[in-house]
C-alpha cells in the first residue's frame, strides 16, 4: 500500500459503502469516511505498509490504522494544524497541509495515537453512533 | 440550480460523468489542499481546484459533491478521467481563471438560489 497513490481513497470508499448498507446515519458516515481517507493518505504517503481496521458495534465505529514504516518522532508536532514533512510529489497531489492528522481528531469522538520511529504507527478511533441512530 | 444550468451560463466543457449533470448543487467549495477539502466541503457541493489528480475523483465520491470544475484550462489527467467516467463524478473544465469562475458562479447561484 505504501508509496501507492493510484488506489488512494478504494479503502474509504468500501468502508463507506459497508456502512451504508448497515444503515448508519449520514453524519456518522460522513466522519468514518474523513476518518478513514485521511488515515489511508498518510499511510500512502508515509509508511512502508498498513492497514484500516473497522469495528461497527450498535453503539459505535471504530476504525484503526495501523503501520509498518518510520513511525512520528514527535507526535505533539506532528499534530500542529499546518506541520508537513510532505515531499514534492505528495504536494504536488494535493497533500502536506498538515491538516490530515487534526481533521480525524476533530472528526473522532476518542482519538488515539502512538508511534515508533522506525517501526510504525497506530491510530484509534471511536466515533459515536448511538446517540445519532436515536435522534434520526 | 443543476449542473446543466451552469455548463451553459459558464460554456464549461463536460469531460465526465454527462448523465449527473440534473444534480442539484447545494453550494460550493474551494480548495487545492485535499485535507482542506474534506474537512469542511459539504454534499452536493460544486468543488472547484486546479488540482488534476485522481485523487479529486476520491475525494469528490467520498464527499458526494455534484460535480469537481477544472479552472484555467486544466484538464484532468488520463487516470482521473478515467476514474471519474467509471464512478460517474461530472468533471467540467473551465478556460478562465479560478477567481473568474468563482465571481461567475457566485453571482449566478445567489441570483437563483
Ligand atoms: N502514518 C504515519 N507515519 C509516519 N509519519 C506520519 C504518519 N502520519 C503522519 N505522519 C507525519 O505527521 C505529519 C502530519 O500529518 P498530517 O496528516 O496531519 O498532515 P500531512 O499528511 O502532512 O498533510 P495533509 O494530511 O493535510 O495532506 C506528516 O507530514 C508526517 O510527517
Ligand atoms: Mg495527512
Amino acid at each position: 500500500m505504501g508509496g501507492n497513490f493510484d488506489n488512494a481513497g478504494e479503502v474509504s470508499s468500501n468502508i463507506k459503502t459497508v456502512l451504508k448498507q448497515i444503515g448508519l446515519p449520514k453524519d456518522v458516515i460522513r466522519k468514518a469516511a474523513l476518518v478513514a481517507y485521511e488515515s489511508e493518505i498518510n499511510i500512502v504517503s508515509y509508511a512502508r505498509k498498513g492497514m484500516i481496521r473497522l469495528r461497527v458495534v450498535p453503539e459505535s465505529i471504530m476504525i484503526e490504522a495501523i503501520d509498518e514504516g518510520q513511525g512520528i518522532p514527535d507526535i505533539e508536532q506532528a499534530m500542529q494544524p499546518g506541520f508537513s514533512t510532505a515531499n514534492q510529489k505528495i504536494r504536488e497531489m494535493g497533500f502536506g497541509a498538515g491538516m490530515g492528522l487534526c481533521n480525524i481528531k476533530s472528526f473522532s469522538d476518542v482519538f488515539h495515537i502512538s508511534s515508533e520511529v522506525g517501526k510504525g504507527t497506530h491510530l484509534r478511533m471511536i466515533i459515536r453512533a448511538s446517540s445519532a441512530v436515536l435522534n434520526s | 440550480m443543476d449542473l446543466e444550468s451552469i455548463v451553459k451560463a459558464l460554456n464549461l466543457k463536460v469531460r465526465s460523468g454527462e448523465d449527473k449533470l440534473k444534480a442539484e448543487i447545494r453550494g460550493g467549495y474551494t480548495g487545492d489542499l485535499l485535507s482542506d477539502v474534506m474537512a469542511n466541503s459539504k454534499e452536493g457541493d460544486v468543488w472547484i481546484t486546479r488540482q488534476v489528480h485522481q485523487n479529486i475523483v476520491a475525494v469528490a465520491s467520498l464527499k458526494e459533491h455534484a460535480g469537481i470544475i477544472l479552472v484555467h484550462g486544466n484538464e484532468p489527467a488520463k487516470d482521473t478521467l478515467e476514474k471519474a467516467v467509471k464512478g460517474g463524478v461530472p468533471i467540467m473544465v473551465s478556460d478562465l481563471p479560478g477567481f473568474e469562475v468563482i465571481g461567475r458562479l457566485y453571482a449566478l447561484m445567489s441570483k437563483t438560489g
